[in-house]
């Protein structure tokens, strides 16, 4: 039978283009997505599959044909055509993939805008007194992360690296300060306790200013789509909105020591109730615990923890982790701490 | 151009008969020898051995997370495996035998000279290695270094100290060695060309090598910088990258991608030459679009320098640098695509013999497009914020360094064999471990994809246990890839020893390193080389005979 070259290379075309269509938007490689952004990220992933599946095939294609049918018969000593260029066929195919990287940078860019990401250059433009500002533990050259009276410096914000607010947001709704050490995390809480586990409202806009203790740690929750190093000496910041009520991993990204993999915890998010029913909890919690622990600042600098403990505990309650600064408690208590190996996914 | 290669001048036709005088005794291998062949060969062996030691600490690697406790080894010697594995297999293997083991051993035998540029300067730079081997793997009996093969301080600085250095010493070491020959290769192409041999006339090999030794020499040198440094912040506590001191550790970041980007196309653009080589010879069909070819090595090499950050992306790396450095990587897509294509196209249509050169050629073409692909998703900063650090840059990284370079090397192994032993490998043997590799490697890699899209970060000795399975498959697979060595081993020693003599030119290729004995003779030709002014010139023209159908001494004195 024979059917016209033109036919076949239609058909296989037309085959190529559903398959990376259908395994572009059917591939469910992503886990849940929990933020307002989430979504946006795993369409531009989709389409770059589906790109990228498409190419596959066709340079995949072409060798596999070129191997069966150009394979050299025995006893064939001649070679091929002496082709040694078409000009038409390379000025295409230098097009064709500067058109798409081109098209897929737009697209990566606007994402990018949507999620905030542009969002650390364009804001900060905030008076504020000099005098206002005290030097903390956190200090870079950039100004320090919160003022002397314990609130967030909006001056700091414009330098932070990371994913800001997005295109005509207000402030967030809540403010987090995160700090990343050897090998846990930190949540302090400007209503003036801290927590082992980031817990926040849905549906709400969420920052972080985050900074580390020791050495470079990542701050990475997969079904947020969101990663930022957190930094010694250098304020970081990611700004998301949950979407969706659960408990997410929080997975430490950065290579930061032998117990790097044991560096998780969770973020859990509440409905607006639970959320403040919690809050209430951990206020009452560090009232009792005293002024002292309550006003606990997040520079832990001088102590360097017995990493096992810290690395087996993910589930350290607020009262624990005040005791973890020395000058509040002096040695902590190993026997407190309680140990909770099964890793808590949505 | 009427001819491929031209007449050799009458005075100087090669003698008739055996040639096998002013051959080296075998012992030359382990003296300080400045032939370039025999230095070449050094750097094949020597970085092989380093392969299969980097290969060995990968499958302990991949014995610990064949489940998801830490339970093999202690947690820190975890580190220490993953960070001497990505070492070796770096500094170690794919650099030094891309440039120091092909490069050396054919640069001059394609541009028609008797030797490189500095003979002396290039046995140093191959006597550097060793040493520096012995000291990276040598440092598991005191300390080894465990901080990841980026060492990023703060961290660096306070872990694993004494193995940080050992670290510092090897690498600094390698990097002198890799500039030497850079300085070396750099030189001999552009002045100990033959005369007549114009630079578009220069097989390709020689382009990539020369885009690659711009790299070397260009970002090395940083490399070196931000080591020091970093040594001097480990030994005398200075405070350039330590910020307990004030020092800036993403400064750090810079100077280590600096070079360390670069260095992804040191790896692959001698492979990108090799393949260009390899391709014509086993289709019978001219390069696809040589200029294209050539250019595009300058092209990657330039656009090279200039995306670094890329390894950034959340780091403290601001965002207008994020959006830059995204753009900057994504058209590198453009000059990879044409080649990707070209020898796509110079396949198509050819008279393809499937040997095991060939196999691995094509090989490394398919898995090349998948590191590819991926590489132009993680450049697109949005994505990249959720895969930075993770298995799928695992996965990336593999595609493009294994299915890449390392399948281009063993194309370029198979290919060049018989020219550097003057004896044949085994076809079967070859095709068997093609096929073991080919899949071993997928099995290995493809699904660490999905394991980090779902979750899961690279550089971890334990796991949440819902990646199990997935990453059984991927040990499993890194075992196989283990075992496919083994034929290739048998194959090459047995070959070397007994396998059946190899002709001058058994592929019948065009190229001036075929028109020789196997193995050259010490002055590389008996008399003066013939001027291949068009080493691609495969095919049939009207009224010229067939290349192929020239037998031995036909190529010495008639036009093809
Ligand atoms: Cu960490
Ligand atoms: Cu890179």
């Amino acid at each position: 039978m024979d059917i016209p070259v033109t036919i076949l290379t239609l058909l296989a075309g037309i085959a190529i283009t559903l398959v990376s269509l259908w395994f572009g938007l059917n591939n469910n490689l992503l886990p849940f997505a929990a933020t307002s952004t989430a979504a946006d990220v795993d369409t531009l992933f989709n389409v770059m599959l589906t790109i990228s599946i498409g190419l596959f095939l066709l340079v995949q294609g072409l060798i596999v044909i070129s191997a069966i049918k150009f394979r050299r018969q025995p006893g064939d000593e001649s070679d091929g055509p002496p082709i040694h260029g078409n000009i038409p066929l390379e000025i295409l195919w230098t097009a064709i993939p500067a058109v798409l990287v081109m098209g897929i940078s737009v697209y990566s860019f606007q994402i990018y805008n949507q999620m905030g990401g542009l969002d650390p250059m364009n804001h900060g433009g905030h008076k504020m007194e000099p005098q206002a500002q005290v030097a903390m533990a956190s200090d870079s050259f950039e100004g320090p992360m919160l003022l002397a009276d314990g609130t967030v410096n909006p001056e700091y914000k414009k330098y932070a690296a990371g994913v800001g607010a997005a295109p005509g947001a207000d402030a967030p709704d809540v403010t987090v300060n995160v700090m990343g050490l050897q090998y846990a995390w930190i949540f302090n809480y400007p209503e003036g306790f801290v927590s082992g586990e980031l817990h926040v409202p849905v549906n709400k806009d969420v920052q972080l200013d985050m900074v580390g203790q020791d050495v470079l740690h990542a701050f990475w929750v997969p079904e947020f789509r969101l990663k930022q190093d957190v930094i010694p000496g250098k304020n970081t910041q990611l700004r998301f909105t949950p979407t969706e009520a659960g408990t997410y991993p929080i997975v430490c990204a950065e290579l930061c020591g032998p117990y790097h993999g044991a560096m998780r915890s969770q973020v859990i998010v509440h409905d607006e109730a639970d959320y403040d029913t919690w809050m209430q909890t951990q206020i009452a919690a560090a009232n009792v615990e005293g002024e002292a622990i309550a006003m606990t600042p997040p520079n832990l600098s001088s102590a360097p923890l017995d990493p096992i403990i810290q690395a087996m505990d993910m589930d350290i309650r607020a009262e624990e982790l005040a005791q973890l600064h020395p000058s509040a408690h002096g040695q902590m208590d190993h026997s407190h701490m309680q140990h909770d190996p099964a890793m808590v996914m949505n | 151009m009427t001819s491929a290669i031209t007449e050799n001048p009458e005075a100087t036709k090669p003698p008739s008969g055996p040639q096998h005088k002013g051959h080296h005794p075998w012992w030359i291998y382990f003296t300080f020898c400045t032939d370039h062949k025999v230095i070449g060969i050094q750097y094949l062996v020597t970085t092989f051995i380093f392969y299969l030691i980097g290969g060995a600490l990968a499958t302990v690697v991949r014995a610990e997370l064949a489940t998801p406790a830490s339970d093999l080894v202690s947690r820190e010697l975890y580190n220490q495996l993953f960070t001497v594995h990505a070492t070796v297999m770096i500094f170690l293997w794919i650099v030094p035998a891309g440039t120091g083991a092909f490069a050396n051993f054919l640069l001059p035998l394609q541009v028609g000279a008797r030797d490189m540029a500095f003979p002396k300067l290039n046995a140093v730079a191959f006597w550097m290695v060793p040493p520096a081997g012995v000291l990276l793997i040598g440092s598991f009996l005191i300390e080894a270094p465990g901080s990841g093969w980026t060492s990023y301080p703060p961290l660096s600085l306070v872990n694993n100290q004494t193995g940080e250095l050992i670290w510092i010493l090897s690498v600094l070491l390698l990097g002198t060695s890799s500039i030497l020959g850079a300085v070396n290769f750099g030189t001999t192409i552009i002045k100990m060309r033959m005369p007549g041999l114009s630079f578009n006339q220069m097989p390709l090999f020689c382009w990539s090598m020369l885009a690659a030794s711009a790299l070397v020499l260009i970002s090395t040198p940083v490399l070196a910088g931000a080591l020091i440094l970093l040594s001097f912040d480990l030994v005398v506590g200075t405070n350039f990258f330590n910020p307990a001191g004030g020092g800036e550790p993403v400064v750090y970041q810079h100077m280590f991608w600096f070079y360390s980007h670069p260095a992804v196309y040191i790896m692959i653009l001698p492979v990108f030459g090799m393949i260009s080589e390899i391709l014509p010879v086993h289709a019978r069909k001219p390069i696809f679009g040589y200029l294209a070819i050539a250019y595009s090595s300058l092209t990657i090499s330039f656009l090279g320098l200039i995306v670094w950050a890329h390894h950034m992306f959340t780091s403290g790396t601001p965002s207008w640098l994020r959006m830059f450095f995204m753009v900057a990587t994504m058209i590198i897509a453009v000059p990879t695509g044409i080649k990707v294509f070209s020898w796509v196209a110079t396949l198509w249509g050819g008279k393809i013999s499937l040997n095991s050169a060939m196999l691995f050629a094509m090989g490394f073409l398919s898995m090349f497009v998948i590191g590819g692909l991926s590489g132009v998703m993680v450049a697109s900063v949005p994505f990249d914020i959720h895969v930075h650090d993770t298995y799928f840059i695992v996965a990336h990284l593999h595609y493009v360094l294994f299915g890449g370079s390392v399948f281009g090397l063993y194309a370029g192994i198979y290919h060049w064999f018989p020219k550097m032993t003057g004896r044949m490998m085994n076809e079967t043997l070859g095709r068997i471990h093609f096929t073991l590799t080919l899949i071993g490697f997928n099995l290995c890699f493809m699904p660490m994809h999905w394991l980090g899209l779902q979750g899961m970060p690279r550089r971890v000795a334990e796991y949440d246990p819902q990646f199990a399975t997935v990453n059984l498959v991927c040990s499993i697979g890194s075992f196989l890839l283990a075992i496919s060595t083994l034929p290739f081993l048998y194959n090459a020693i047995h070959a070397w020893i007994a396998g059946p003599k190899a002709s001058g030119n058994p592929w019948n290729a065009l190229g001036l390193e075929w028109q020789t004995t196997s193995p050259p003779p010490i002055e590389n030709w008996e008399g003066d080389p013939p001027l291949v002014e068009d080493s691609y010139a495969y095919g049939s023209k009207p009224g010229k005979k067939s290349v192929t159908a020239l037998k031995g001494s036909d190529l010495w004195k008639t036009p093809v």
